[in-house]
C-alpha cells in the first residue's frame, strides 16, 4: 500500500488548490486586461523525498524538485528547501519528466472534404485547385498552412493526453501531400499564447493527398512525382521567375526548409519511396512509420533516418466460423501475432525512433499497446527516450521539454513507481508548473478485505467485506453474498442480501464481473425488500454508518482493513505466449524465411528449347553458374553442381511478359492527359502474391506498364520475378528506359458519360501527342540555351517534359496501347514527325490491317492470342492476328495484360499453332525472345546461350501443351519456384494459418475484443481495360482516383 | 460411294477459309449460312471417337440419319453405293460441345455500347423473364464459337436474385424459335454474398453481411412458399405472373440453377432442394471443392464458371481452380466446366477442360464435362452430349487433341446431321488480309 499519512495531507491541500487553478490558468499575460482583482501568484512549488528520474539515464533518489512560474528552478539530492515554497512530500513516489507526441494533430481539425472524388470511370475530373487566392497549382499542397496559427487548445483532448502521460505535442495539420508546419505546445489549459512552446518546429509532408478533390494525383506515384516536381518547383521560384508571379505555397515550401521534415509514410514500402524522394531532394525526413516495418527492417535500417512508431497494433480478428476465417490471409494474422514487436525490432536495429498515440483506433489503448511493446522486447529505457528525450531533440526543443533540468518547463509526472512498470499508476501529471490529477489515489486505497461489523439489535454480526474497486465488492458470510457498492470518493453505498436462501456465489469467483443470473428466489427476496442497507463514510482504514437490516430495523455498522488484496499478477516480466511465428519475405504464405540463393545447377539431359540457330536441341544438358548459362552441351560434368535431372522435360527460356500490371501500388495515373512524370518504378510492390503465382506459371521477367486512361502514361519499369526481394531488387538492371502511351477508348474515356478531359475523340489524341512533343522540343531547345549560360534564364526542370525530351532523343522508348488501324498510322505518322520510332505496339489487336505499315515503321507488335469483342474497338480483333503480323516479319510478342493469363502465357502462345498454323519454335519466341528484343534486353534475357542470364523454365512437358506444368523456375540463376517446395509450402501455410487461428481463438475467449473475419485486402491493377472478376474475393483498383472497384463474384 | 478423304476436306477446308467468301462482302459474315437439314445418311469413318461418357472407340465408324446418330461401333458396315462418308483418319471425333450457362447472343459489345446489351433486366425477383426471346441468332460471337466446336450453349439471363428462365439453343439457326434446343429449362437465382468486406482503411463492415444475405435470401424463400400456396390454389382470386412462372420448378420440368461461389451460398443451394424438393444446380462454386462431399450426398450437381481464374485468396493452392474439378470427380459429384472469360468469349471451353485434365481428371473425364456432364445437367442428355445412338448427331471432328492448343483445329462440325459452317467473322477478316499482303 502506498498510502499513507502524509500524502493524505497532500491530497488535502490539492483538492482545495484545484479550486483555484481555473483562475491561476488565465492570469499570466501582461497584455490582456483583468475583469476583476489581479491575483497574480509565483507557483512556488517544492517537491522533496521523491525519486526524481532527470531523464533515461539519471535518477536522484530521495530528491527535490523545485519549480517555479512554470519552469524547474532546482533539482537534485540534499538540496534546502525554499522558504517561501510550497512544500509537497513526494515519499515513495517517482518524479519524471512527462512525455512527448511527436505527431499529434491536437487542436487542429482535419478540414473535411467539401465533395467526394468522383471515380474515373463515370466522374469528371477536376482539374484546377479550390483553394482560392494566390497559391500553387496543386490542393495538395499545403505548404502555407501554419499550424500555430490554427491551434486552438482542446481541453478535453488535452486531459485524455494528459493521463496518458503527456505535457508537450506537435501538433500540424494532418492534411495534404504538403502540410505546412507543425507547432510544439503544451497541454496546459491555459490561453494558446503561453501554451506554444515553438511556433514553426516542423514541415509536414505526406503520400496522400487528403482532402483535396483536385484529380491529379490519384495515384501513387503521381504522389510521388508531385513531390518531386515541387522541389524542383520551388528551388526555381528562388529566382522569382516574371511568369510565375506570386507563388505563396511555393514561397512557404521553401521557408519550411529550414525546419526540422516530417514525413508520413505509413508503411514500410513507403517509407522506402519516401527516403528516395528525400535523397534526390537533398532532403532529410524523420519517417512516420505505419507499424508494419519489422517486416523489413533490414532495409528501414538502411535508410538512416529517423521514425516516428505508431502503436496500431490490428485488433484480432474473429476466427471462429471456419468460413469466414479462410477468408483472413495469413498475412494479416501474422501482423497481429507480430505487430507489437515493431518497436523491438528497431531498437534491436538501432535505429532512432519517436513513439506516437497517433493512428490508435482509440487513444485510451496507448499505455496498454505501450506496455504490449515492452512484453515483445521493447526496453523500458528505450520506450522513455522514444516518448522523451528522442522527440525534444528531434524537434530541437530539447533545451525545453524531454528532462527534468534546471531552466526547463516544469513538465513532469508523479507517479507511484518507475513511469512505466506496469503496476505504477501516474498520480498526477505537471503541464508548465500546473497540477492535473489523473489518479485520485484514495481508489487504490479501498482496495482490500475488511471485517464487517453489523450491529443489530440482538448483536453483532461479522462478515467478510471484499472491496476491489469503487462499484465492485461483496459481502461473504459462509457463502457470498449478492451486493450492490458504490463508493464516490467519501461516501459509500452498500447492500447485500444475507438471508440463507440466497445466491451461492463462490469465494473465489471474485473476478466475475458480470452478476451471475440469480436464483427466482434471491430476486424475490429482494423485492420483498430482505436486503441489508448500509450507508457510512470511508475512513483511512475504518469505515462506519448507518443503515436498515432486512426487516427494516436501523442498525449501525463499522469495517475495519482487514488485510491486502490479493496481489495482482504483475506481469512485468510475462513470459510472450511462445511459440511467435518468423517473418516471411514476402510476408505472406509463399513467403520465404531465408531468401533462396544463387546455385551452380545443372539441368541434365532435357529437351532444350534454345531460341537460338541451333534450334531445339535433344538429350542436352545445361549448366548454369553465378547466375549465368555457362554451357550447354551433352554430358556435362561439374562437380560443385546440384543436378537437375531433365529426362523427359523441356527446357526453355523464362517467359518474359511484355505487358504487365503486377507488383505495383498503383497503375494509372489519369488525372491528366500527359503524366510522362510518374514512374512505375517509384511504386513497386514486390509482395504481390501474382509476382509467385506468374513464377509458377514460368514468367521470370515482367514489363510493369502504366495503364491507359490517358494518352502519355507512365514510365514504365521492367522487373525479374525475384520472389523474396525488396522493391529496387526486383528492377531489372540496366535496361533501357520506356514509356507507356495509349490511344482509343480509354483514353477519350469512353466510360464516362460526364468525361471533360481532353481528348474526347482520336482526333483530340493526335493533338494532344503532337502538343506534348511540341512542348518537348521547345523545352530541349531552352534547356540547351540555358546550359550555355549565355542567357541568365533559369528554365523550370519539368519531369512531364523531361521523359519526352528523352523519347526525341532516343534515350526513351515507348510502347503504346494502340487497337484500331486509324490510330496505329496516326501514332506513327506523329512519330516520325518528331524524329523517333514507336518501340512497341501493344494489345495492336488492328495490326494484322496495317502490318505492312507497321514494318516500315519498324515497331515491335504485343498482342492478345484470341481476345476480342470486349468493347467496341476490339470488334474486329481476329485470334489469326499474330500470325498475320509475324508472316509479314514484324517482332511479334504475346503478352498478358492480366495476372491469371500470364501463368498460361506458353498456352497463349500455342494459339498461334491453332490460328495459323504458326511454327512451335515462333509461337515460343512470342513469349521468350521477341518480347527481350522488343525490351531490348535480347543480349541477356530470351535465349538459351552461353553467356546469357540463367532465366530458365523446366516444363513437364512440351512448353506449348496444356498439359505442361513448370517444375523449376530459375531466375539469374537462383530457383525461385520449385514444385516440390511448392508442395511443402502449402502445408507450411495449413500449419501457420491453424496455429494462429487457435491463438486468435484463445485471444477471444479470453475476452480481447475482435474483430469480424474480413477479407484481407488484394489489390488486383490492371489497364483499365477489362476486369473480370479473376477469382472468388477480389478488389480491383484501377488507380485513376485512388477509389477502389471490387470484384466480388458471387 | 462418294468418299471424302483427308486431302479433300483439307482442299474444302481452305476454300471455305480463303475461297468462298472472297468476292464477298468481308466481316459482315451474312454469307455464312445456317446449314439445311441433312436429308440423307452420311457415316464418319477411321475415326478416334470420343463417346463423351468416358470411353473412346479408337477406330470407329458413326452412321448418321437425318438428325440422329443411329449407329457407331467398330464394326458397322458401309453401304457401296453412292453415299456420303467423311474418312476422319488420325483425326478425333467428340459430341458438340456444349456452353452450360452464358450470355451468348445476349450481349454483343460487352460493356461499352449499352444498345448491345439484352443480357441483364432491372428489378429483383424477375422469373418471367426469358432469355430465349432476345437470343441474337446473328451475334457474332456464334460462328466464333461454332469454329471451336461450340455447338450448344444455355442462354441465360442475369440480374436480381431471380434472374427468369435460360434455354437452350444449338449455333446453327435463323432466328431464336429456330435456335431453340431446350425452352426455359432452368430458372435462375443469385444467393447474396456472406463475406464481410472490408473497406480499404480497414475499417470493418458498417452492416453485417451475413445477417443482411439472410434476411435476403429468407425473401427469395417466402416469395417460393407463397408461390407454391398460389399455385396450389384452384382458382386464385387475381393472376399472379410471377408465381405463375416458376411452375415449372414445383412440377420438376425446369430446374432451379443457384449462382454462388462461397462455401455458405452453396449451403443454401442445398437448403433450396430440401425444402422446395427442386432439382438444383450450383452454378459458379468456387468453393465446391471445399463441400464436396455435402454435394454429392445431396446430388447436388455443379457447373464450375471459369478455371482460368486466379485462387480466391492469396493463401490458397496457386492451382486451385485448376484442380478443383479433380476434387468434384472423386467426390463424385456430376459437374460440369464452363467458360465465361468476358475478354476471350467463350471461345477457350475446351481449353479449360484441358487445364482441369492437366490437373487431375483423365483428358475422357475431363471432355465429359464439355459434354455429356453438361447435357445432364441441363436435361438435354436424352437428345445429346455424347455420340451414342438415337441422340442427335451434334458432332464435331478435329485434327488432334481437342483439349490442347496445338492440336485444337476444328475440320468439322455437325449440328442436328447438319453439317454446318465453321466460318466466322474472324476467318473472313483472315482471309481479306492475306489476301491483301498476297500470302494465301
Amino acid at each position: 500500500m502506498i498510502h499513507g499519512r502524509l500524502f493524505s495531507r497532500f491530497k488535502y491541500f490539492f483538492i482545495s488548490f484545484f479550486l483555484l487553478q481555473i483562475h491561476l490558468c488565465l492570469s499570466a499575460q501582461e497584455t490582456f486586461p483583468v475583469n476583476g482583482v489581479a491575483d497574480p501568484r509565483e507557483r512556488f512549488f517544492a517537491f522533496v523525498h521523491a525519486t526524481i528520474v532527470q531523464d533515461g539515464s539519471r535518477e536522484l533518489k530521495d530528491a527535490t524538485l523545485v519549480i517555479r512560474e512554470g519552469k524547474i528552478i532546482t533539482v537534485g539530492e540534499k538540496i534546502a528547501t525554499p522558504s517561501s515554497a510550497v512544500v509537497i512530500d513526494c515519499s515513495g513516489k517517482y518524479i519524471t519528466p512527462s512525455f512527448i507526441d511527436i505527431y499529434s494533430d491536437y487542436g487542429i481539425p482535419i478540414p473535411q472534404s467539401k465533395t467526394t472524388p468522383s471515380s474515373f470511370y463515370v466522374g469528371a475530373t477536376q482539374m484546377k485547385s479550390n483553394t482560392k487566392g494566390a497559391f500553387g497549382w496543386n490542393e495538395a499542397i499545403k505548404a502555407e498552412v501554419d499550424g500555430s496559427k490554427i491551434f486552438v487548445a482542446d481541453t478535453s483532448k488535452a486531459k485524455s493526453l494528459r493521463e496518458l502521460g503527456f505535457g508537450t505535442v506537435l501538433t500540424h495539420q494532418k492534411d495534404g501531400i504538403a502540410r505546412g508546419t507543425g507547432v510544439v505546445v503544451t497541454l496546459a489549459n491555459q490561453k494558446e499564447n503561453l501554451s506554444i512552446i515553438k511556433e514553426k518546429a516542423s514541415a509536414h509532408y505526406s503520400l496522400s493527398k487528403g482532402s483535396s478533390t483536385q484529380s491529379y494525383p490519384s495515384s501513387m506515384m503521381g504522389t510521388i512525382a508531385l513531390l518531386r516536381q515541387t522541389y524542383l518547383d520551388a528551388a526555381w521560384y528562388k529566382s522569382r521567375p516574371p511568369r510565375e508571379g506570386i507563388n505563396l505555397s511555393l514561397q512557404a515550401w521553401l521557408d519550411n526548409q529550414n525546419l526540422v521534415q516530417i514525413m508520413e509514410a505509413n508503411d514500410k514500402w513507403n517509407d522506402l519511396r519516401a527516403n528516395r524522394i528525400a535523397m534526390e531532394a537533398g532532403v532529410h525526413y524523420i519517417i512516420k512509420g505505419g507499424g508494419n516495418e519489422y517486416q523489413r527492417i533490414s532495409e528501414i535500417a538502411g535508410m538512416h533516418a529517423p521514425f516516428i512508431l505508431p502503436l496500431n497494433f490490428p485488433q484480432a480478428m474473429d476466427v471462429e466460423d471456419p468460413n469466414e476465417a479462410r477468408f483472413v490471409s495469413l498475412a494479416d494474422m501474422k501482423h497481429w501475432e507480430l505487430a507489437p514487436t515493431n518497436p523491438a525490432a528497431f531498437e534491436k536495429a538501432g535505429i532512432q525512433f519517436c513513439i506516437t498515440t497517433s493512428d490508435l483506433r482509440d487513444l485510451k489503448q496507448f499505455s496498454a499497446n505501450l506496455r504490449k511493446a515492452i512484453e515483445y522486447g521493447l526496453s523500458e529505457t528505450k520506450a522513455f527516450e522514444a516518448l522523451t528525450k528522442t522527440p525534444a531533440e528531434l524537434l530541437h526543443v530539447y533545451d525545453k521539454v524531454g528532462s527534468l533540468e534546471v531552466g526547463k518547463l516544469a513538465n513532469f509526472l508523479i507517479s507511484t513507481g518507475p513511469v512505466l512498470k506496469e503496476k505504477s499508476v501516474i498520480i498526477e501529471n505537471w503541464v508548465q508548473g500546473e497540477r492535473y490529477v489523473i489518479k485520485d489515489e484514495s481508489q487504490k486505497q479501498i482496495k482490500g478485505n475488511y471485517q464487517l461489523v453489523i450491529n443489530e439489535p440482538e448483536g453483532q454480526t461479522t462478515y467478510l467485506l471484499i472491496v476491489k474497486s469503487y462499484n465492485d465488492a461483496r459481502v461473504a458470510g459462509k457463502d457470498s453474498f449478492y451486493t450492490r457498492f458504490n463508493f464516490d470518493g467519501k461516501l459509500v453505498n452498500l447492500s447485500f442480501s444475507p438471508g440463507g436462501v440466497g445466491p451461492r456465489i463462490q469465494l473465489t469467483d471474485t473476478s466475475n464481473r458480470n452478476l451471475p443470473v440469480l436464483p427466482k428466489t434471491a430476486r424475490e427476496q429482494r423485492r420483498e425488500g430482505s436486503l441489508v442497507r448500509l450507508s457510512g463514510l470511508v475512513g483511512d482504514q475504518v469505515w462506519s454508518g448507518n443503515g436498515e437490516d432486512s426487516s427494516g430495523r436501523r442498525i449501525t455498522w463499522i469495517a475495519r482493513l482487514a488485510g491486502p488484496p490479493s496481489a495482482a499478477p504483475d506481469t512485468t516480466k510475462k513470459k510472450i505466449n511462445l511459440p511467435i511465428g518468423k517473418v516471411f519475405y514476402p510476408f505472406n504464405g509463399y513467403g520465404w524465411e531465408v531468401l533462396p540463393q544463387q546455385e551452380v545447377l545443372l539441368i541434365k539431359n532435357a529437351t532444350v528449347w534454345t531460341n537460338e540457330k541451333e534450334g531445339k536441341l535433344e538429350n542436352t544438358d545445361v549448366l548454369v553458374k553465378n547466375g549465368k548459362i555457362v554451357r550447354i552441351g551433352q554430358h556435362l560434368t561439374d562437380p560443385s553442381a546440384r543436378q537437375i535431372d531433365g529426362t523427359g522435360k523441356h527446357l526453355t527460356p523464362g517467359i518474359i511478359d511484355e505487358h504487365s500490371h503486377i507488383a505495383s501500388t498503383s497503375i494509372n495515373e489519369g488525372a491528366q492527359s500527359v503524366t510522362s512524370e510518374v514512374r512505375i518504378g517509384d511504386n513497386l510492390n514486390p509482395e504481390d502474391i501474382n509476382i509467385y503465382r506468374e513464377l509458377s506459371g514460368g514468367v521470370t521477367s515482367a514489363h510493369i506498364l502504366h495503364g491507359s486512361a490517358n494518352t502519355i502514361g507512365g514510365q514504365t519499369q521492367l522487373i525479374k520475378l525475384r520472389w523474396g526481394v525488396d522493391d529496387e531488387g526486383l528492377k531489372f538492371k540496366n535496361w533501357d528506359p520506356f514509356i507507356k502511351f495509349a490511344l482509343g477508348e480509354n483514353v477519350k474515356r469512353t466510360t464516362s458519360p460526364a468525361n471533360n478531359r481532353f481528348p474526347d475523340t482520336r482526333m483530340g489524341v493526335e493533338q494532344v501527342l503532337t502538343d506534348a512533343f511540341t512542348r518537348a522540343r521547345d523545352y530541349e531547345a531552352r534547356l540547351k540555351v540555358a546550359g550555355t549560360g549565355k542567357t541568365g534564364a533559369s528554365v523550370r526542370r519539368d519531369l512531364e517534359l523531361d521523359a519526352l525530351v528523352e523519347v526525341l532523343q532516343h534515350k526513351r522508348f515507348i510502347t503504346c496501347h494502340s487497337y484500331v488501324q486509324s490510330e496505329i498510322i496516326m501514332l506513327m505518322r506523329v512519330a516520325e514527325k518528331f524524329g523517333f520510332r514507336v518501340n512497341t505496339l501493344t494489345h495492336i489487336l488492328e495490326g494484322y490491317k496495317v502490318a505492312d505499315k507497321i514494318k516500315m515503321h519498324g515497331s515491335s507488335v504485343s498482342t492478345f492470342s484470341d481476345w476480342w469483342a470486349y468493347k467496341m474497338e476490339v470488334q474486329d480483333a481476329i485470334a489469326y492476328n499474330a500470325t498475320i503480323m509475324q508472316k509479314i516479319g514484324l517482332n511479334v510478342c504475346i503478352n498478358s495484360d492480366d495476372p491469371e493469363m500470364a501463368r498460361r502465357l506458353n498456352q497463349e502462345a500455342a494459339k498461334s499453332v491453332k490460328y495459323g498454323a504458326m511454327d512451335e519454335e515462333d509461337a515460343l519466341k512470342m513469349v521468350t525472345l521477341n518480347p527481350a528484343r522488343a525490351l531490348h534486353v535480347e543480349d541477356r534475357v530470351g535465349t538459351i546461350k552461353e553467356g546469357k542470364d540463367a532465366d530458365l523454365v523446366l516444363w513437364s512437358d512440351h512448353p506449348l501443351s496444356i498439359y505442361a506444368k513448370p517444375l523449376k523456375t530459375i531466375v539469374d540463376g537462383t530457383i525461385y519456384y520449385d514444385v516440390e517446395r511448392d508442395s511443402l509450402q502449402r502445408i507450411r501455410i495449413r500449419e501457420e494459418r491453424n496455429r494462429l487461428i487457435q491463438k486468435l481463438l484463445s485471444e477471444k475467449k479470453s475476452g480481447s475484443a475482435v474483430t469480424p473475419g474480413t477479407p484481407s485486402f488484394e489489390v488486383l491493377l490492371s489497364c483499365g481495360d477489362h476486369n473480370h472478376g479473376n477469382g472468388l474475393i477480389t478488389y480491383y483498383n484501377d488507380g485513376e482516383d485512388g477509389g477502389e472497384g471490387e470484384a466480388n463474384k458471387n | 460411294m462418294k468418299k471424302i478423304l483427308y486431302e479433300d476436306y483439307m482442299k474444302l477446308f481452305i476454300s471455305i477459309f480463303f475461297g468462298l467468301s472472297m468476292s464477298l462482302t468481308a466481316t459482315a459474315q451474312d454469307n455464312i449460312y445456317p446449314a439445311k437439314a441433312n436429308t440423307g445418311i452420311f457415316f464418319i469413318i477411321n475415326a478416334r471417337i470420343h463417346v463423351g461418357n468416358g470411353t473412346v472407340i479408337e477406330k470407329g465408324t458413326i452412321k448418321v440419319e437425318k438428325s440422329k446418330i443411329t449407329a457407331v461401333g467398330e464394326n458397322i458396315p458401309i453401304p457401296v453405293d453412292d453415299i456420303k462418308v467423311f474418312d476422319a483418319k488420325g483425326q478425333d471425333v467428340y459430341p458438340g460441345l456444349i456452353l452450360p450457362v452464358t450470355d451468348l447472343g445476349l450481349k454483343e459489345i460487352a460493356l461499352s455500347v449499352r444498345g448491345s446489351n439484352d443480357f441483364l433486366e432491372l428489378g429483383d425477383l424477375n422469373p418471367g423473364v426469358r432469355a430465349i426471346v432476345a437470343y441474337n441468332t446473328d451475334s457474332k460471337i456464334i460462328n466464333v464459337l461454332k469454329a471451336n466446336g461450340i455447338l450448344l450453349a444455355c442462354v441465360t439471363p442475369q440480374g436480381g436474385s431471380i434472374s427468369g428462365s435460360s434455354s437452350v439453343v444449338q449455333l446453327d439457326a435463323w432466328n431464336w424459335e429456330d435456335a431453340a434446343y431446350k425452352i426455359d429449362n432452368a430458372i435462375h437465382v443469385n444467393l447474396p454474398s456472406f463475406v464481410a468486406k472490408r473497406s480499404r482503411s480497414g475499417s470493418p463492415p458498417a452492416v453485417d453481411p451475413t445477417k443482411e444475405s439472410l434476411n435476403k435470401i429468407e425473401e427469395i424463400k417466402s416469395f417460393f412458399r407463397q408461390a407454391k400456396a398460389y399455385l396450389e390454389t384452384s382458382a386464385p382470386k387475381e393472376t399472379n405472373t410471377k408465381f405463375e412462372a416458376v411452375k415449372g420448378l414445383f412440377d420438376k420440368k425446369q430446374k432451379l440453377f443457384v449462382h454462388g461461389n462461397q462455401v455458405k451460398q452453396i449451403l443454401f443451394g442445398i437448403d433450396f432442394a430440401k425444402e422446395f424438393g427442386f432439382e438444383v444446380v450450383v452454378v459458379g462454386g468456387s468453393e465446391s471443392f471445399m463441400v464436396a462431399d455435402l454435394l454429392k450426398e445431396n446430388n447436388i450437381p455443379v457447373i464450375l464458371h471459369e478455371l482460368h481464374d486466379l485462387p480466391a485468396m492469396e493463401d490458397d493452392d496457386v492451382d486451385q481452380p485448376y484442380k478443383t474439378p479433380a476434387v468434384l470427380q472423386k467426390a463424385g459429384v456430376l459437374f460440369a466446366l464452363n467458360d465465361e472469360h468476358e475478354e476471350s468469349r467463350y471461345r477457350n471451353l475446351m481449353f479449360n477442360a484441358g487445364t482441369a485434365a492437366a490437373f487431375g481428371l483423365t483428358k475422357e473425364q475431363a471432355l465429359q464435362a464439355i459434354t455429356l456432364n453438361s447435357a445432364k445437367i441441363l436435361g438435354i442428355d436424352d437428345r445429346t452430349g455424347s455420340i451414342e445412338v438415337g441422340k442427335d448427331a451434334n458432332i464435331i471432328i478435329s485434327k488432334g487433341d481437342i483439349l490442347d492448343m496445338k492440336s485444337s483445329i476444328l475440320t468439322r462440325a455437325f449440328i442436328q446431321g447438319r453439317e454446318v459452317s465453321l466460318e466466322n467473322k474472324q476467318t473472313q477478316l483472315y482471309e481479306r488480309y492475306m489476301t491483301k499482303y498476297g500470302l494465301k
